[in-house]
């Protein structure tokens, strides 16, 4: 296990490079630049603004750089757009909000998911199956954009119970709404995944021997079903986790939360360079960790995985 | 013989508002025409992006300039009517007899929030910091707008700061000397990049000066809070010279992307001010009469064509751009489209501007069936027709309300004179390198002004202009705005440049901007609605008590 640890991490280096190189090439080549806006910069102004962030330097040495940067100090650079902030300072303050709502969301989703799913497979074709398959279906079709504005409308405008808007830190009354929009979708699928791998496991011969045992319908499910049926949850968590701790951009946008969702997507519209590769790349390395966690978490619940 | 310029100490409003009338713990308990005030002065208001700077020198949006307008103030502030000048820091300016020098005279009681006093060395010192290719402000080409002396070698590098045309005579002396006559040089001293910065501070955090826990200002507000992408308060600073005639106590500024979620927010008592989304107008002034309102600005908006040797064959036809300009129904663009008091725009520099008398233009006077019925003698002589169609294509940045002006143009080409326009949107940087490059057919333009005067938009058809995107060039045009500058009465040559443009149609006008909002109804009394240039100051306002 150890050492297929290591091996893995030994892997995800070259991957995050590869990441960078790709990034890199990508931005140089969208149209426009950071200092570009309507009112052209008179071209003296420029090359000044140029020298400063080293823009006039090759793409390759700004690559080099900004790696070296990164390893050597943990540096990602200045925002271009925000001179008071480097990009270490926009992520410290972005991140953690999105981590905030986006933890509480896979929460929300896992708990609420996994119980309906598991109601549903054990009581199937019941009134409740019927109704635990129409909610996933509903919430599973009306996107986060429709839904999000929606909740504003009901609990801000008519009923005047929360804030519309905005993080003040992250008080709770901030906090719920992002995390309905954001869970919801996530939660009918892994409510969608349980229910039908909870379908298959109920079948199969070792739960019957168990129930043959004449153990408690209780028992059964909770020592003996949920384990296994809850092994391709896990690989569908692995990418949801980091879909909703690295933000969505209509959550921050929509409820003005300040998470990095919204700095990752102005950052692009403003071409702001350095900010736009600290947010990748810190996508990038949660991604690649959440798929470790995850194949580690495998090994664990299922004792045939060996690595 | 000396121009003297003498500007009002303090206003006479203000002085009946200090003159025995009984304060409250902090702010006075009547507005300046003694109107009841609300007990609560805190302003909350929307803004749809984070602020790019709060560094004077540097800030280049909207946004950033209204919080900077607050945290700092320069040698003059707008008035309310954005037609004059009020004192700031400066409380009055001399004229030398060749235009070229300007001596101004400061307050003496003016402070930066550490307790400092604020003195001509501090503008001397932000002058030179804006301009100096160290700092490279995407903003230095304001202070080459200013025609300072030696500004553009400064900028370029070739000069030291200190050949800059600004000196301090003494503490409270300030001497600006220019490279031209300039006659709206007082005009423009009211911008954020003309303001004084805090040496000390700036030196002892750099680029981090600017920080809530850092930053020294030594305007009527101080910057107490900046989560940023989420929001920005500022408050009263008690330093500052007429902190007693300034009622509002707090200004919170909260990023909101999404206009809509700002206006349900609004609605749910959340903000005191935010924009109307394009064609909810008229729903709302009938649903909230009293909060919505809307107002002209100094902006314009127009298509512009593409004029470059290698830009359409069929657009170096004047006849074929005039068509296409007459045949736009403005008044199915305002009313139907926009529906937010917008007005049809036949000049390119709007009726708004001060001083600026509109001139009598031939298609402004037209009713459309003629404008229409003429454009279709103009492209039948230009050799188009039924059986040689014109077709193009017109870009414009992604936006809502763009899309919907260019497919009503579109359609109103289309019928009336058989014109195939197909549209295309780009996102803005891709945007702004097709049109600087030249990469378009006909693509869509802005201006708002830098300054309240007709230059500031005319200045945009020279020939030399870096702004000109249609590459229009007539020497006449060129000659008329370059004595302009100088002349007694500028109007005059404004009047021709206009009346050549209507005729030659470089760009078609197609509205001038009104800015529309909700506002808090309390707050509308206070509102400089005839600003144009919308520079408002928190230190004006104040919201009134409840009837």
């Amino acid at each position: 296990m150890f050492s297929f640890i290591v091996r893995r991490l030994a892997v995800a280096i070259p991957t995050t490079l590869i990441l960078v190189v790709i990034s890199f090439v990508l931005m140089y080549a969208a149209p426009g630049g950071p200092f570009n806006s309507e009112r052209p910069v008179p071209e003296q102004v420029m090359a000044n603004l140029e020298a400063k962030y080293g823009l006039d330097q090759p793409m390759w040495r700004q690559m080099v750089t900004y790696v070296w940067g990164v390893v050597t100090q943990f540096d990602f650079g200045p925002s271009f757009q925000y001179t008071d902030r480097s990009v270490n300072d926009v992520i410290a303050q972005g991140f953690p909000v999105t981590l905030t709502y986006g933890m509480w969301s896979a929460v929300v989703a896992m708990v609420v998911g996994v119980s309906l799913g598991v109601a549903a497979a054990v009581r199937q074709n019941s009134v409740l199956d019927y109704l635990a398959v129409g909610i996933t279906i509903g919430a599973q079709a009306l996107p986060n954009f429709v839904m999000a504005p929606i909740l504003v409308l009901i609990f801000t405008l008519w009923l005047g119970w929360l804030p519309g808007g905005g993080w003040n830190g992250g008080q709770w009354e901030y906090v719920i709404m992002p995390v309905i929009a954001l869970s919801t979708s996530y939660m009918a699928s892994i409510a969608r995944i349980t229910r039908s791998s909870m379908l298959e496991v109920l079948n199969s011969n070792f739960i019957r021997t168990a129930q043959a045992k004449g153990l408690p319908m209780r028992r059964v499910i909770f020592r003996h079903a949920l384990k296994p049926a809850l092994l391709p949850v896990l690989s569908y968590l692995g990418p949801a986790m980091v879909g909703m701790i690295t933000g969505s951009v209509v959550i921050d946008i929509i409820f003005s939360t300040g998470g990095i969702g919204q700095f990752f997507v102005n950052s692009a519209f403003n071409r702001d360079y350095a900010v736009i590769m600290g947010i990748t790349l810190l996508v990038g390395v949660l991604t690649i960790s959440f798929n470790l966690i995850v194949d580690v978490l495998y090994a664990w619940i299922d004792p045939k995985i060996r690595y | 013989m000396t121009f003297q310029s003498k500007l009002l100490a303090t206003t006479a409003a203000a002085m009946l508002a200090t003159s025995g009338v009984a304060f409250a713990e902090s702010h006075a308990m009547t507005g300046p025409n003694g109107e009841a005030l609300a007990e609560t002065q805190e302003f909350t208001y929307r803004v749809l992006d984070e602020h790019s700077s709060l560094d004077p020198g540097i800030v280049e949006d909207v946004t950033g300039s209204e919080v900077v307008r607050d945290l700092f103030e320069g040698l003059y502030n707008d008035s309310k009517s954005g037609e004059t000048l009020e004192p700031g820091v400066a409380l009055s300016h001399e004229v030398s007899e060749d235009g070229q020098t300007y001596t101004f005279t400061l307050r003496q009681d003016a402070m930066w929030s550490n307790g400092d006093p604020v003195t001509a060395g501090d503008f001397v010192y932000a002058w030179r910091r804006a301009a100096s290719p160290e700092l490279a402000s995407p903003y230095a080409w304001y202070m080459s707008l200013l025609s300072l002396e030696n500004v553009d070698e400064v900028i370029a590098g070739d000069a030291p700061l200190e050949d800059l045309g600004v000196t301090a005579i003494d503490d409270h002396t300030l001497e600006v000397r220019l490279k031209e006559p300039l006659p709206y040089f007082p005009q423009m001293l009211t911008h954020a990049t003309t303001f004084p910065v805090p040496q000390s501070v700036i030196e002892e955090h750099g680029d981090q000066w600017t920080l809530p826990e850092n930053i020294v200002s030594n305007g009527a507000y101080v910057l107490e809070e900046h989560v940023p992408q989420e929001r920005s308060v500022r408050v009263k600073n008690d330093m500052y010279w007429d902190a007693e005639n300034t009622i509002i106590e707090e200004v919170t500024a909260l990023v909101i992307n999404d206009e809509n979620q700002a206006l349900t927010r609004f609605l749910a008592g959340e903000l005191d001010r935010t924009e109307v989304p394009a064609g909810q107008y008229p729903r709302l002034k009938e649903e909230h009469p009293e909060e919505a309102i809307s107002f002209p600005r100094l902006c314009n908006y127009y298509y512009t064509f593409n004029l470059r040797d290698d830009g359409p064959e069929a657009f170096k036809d004047q006849r074929v751009r005039k068509a296409l300009a007459l045949a736009v129904d403005r008044n199915v663009i305002v009313e139907n489209v926009l529906a937010g008091g917008q007005s049809p725009a036949y000049t390119f520099t709007p009726a708004a501007t001060a001083n600026f008398e509109v001139p009598d233009v031939e298609m402004a006077a037209m009713t459309q069936q003629e404008r229409n019925a003429m454009a279709r003698d103009l492209m039948a002589e230009a050799g188009y027709g039924e059986d040689n169609p014109l077709s193009f294509e017109m870009v414009y940045n992604t936006s809502d309300a763009h899309r919907s002006v260019a497919v009503a143009m579109s359609q109103m080409w289309d019928q009336t004179l058989g014109v195939d326009a197909t549209l295309a949107n780009m996102e803005w940087q891709t945007f702004l390198e097709a049109r600087n490059t030249g990469d378009f057919e006909l693509a869509r333009g802005a201006w708002c002004g830098d300054y309240n005067e007709a230059s500031t938009f005319l200045d945009l058809l020279q020939t030399s202009s870096g702004y000109n995107d249609a590459k229009y060039s007539d020497a006449e045009v060129d000659q008329l705005l370059a004595d302009a500058k100088t002349a007694e009465d500028p109007n005059a040559n404004y009047t021709q440049v206009e009346q050549i443009i209507a005729e030659d149609m470089p760009v078609i006008p197609i509205y001038h901007y009104a800015g529309v909002y909700m506002m808090e109804d309390n707050l509308i009394p206070s509102w400089p609605v005839e600003n144009v240039q919308q520079n408002w100051y928190s230190k004006d306002l104040y919201f009134v008590a409840d009837d």
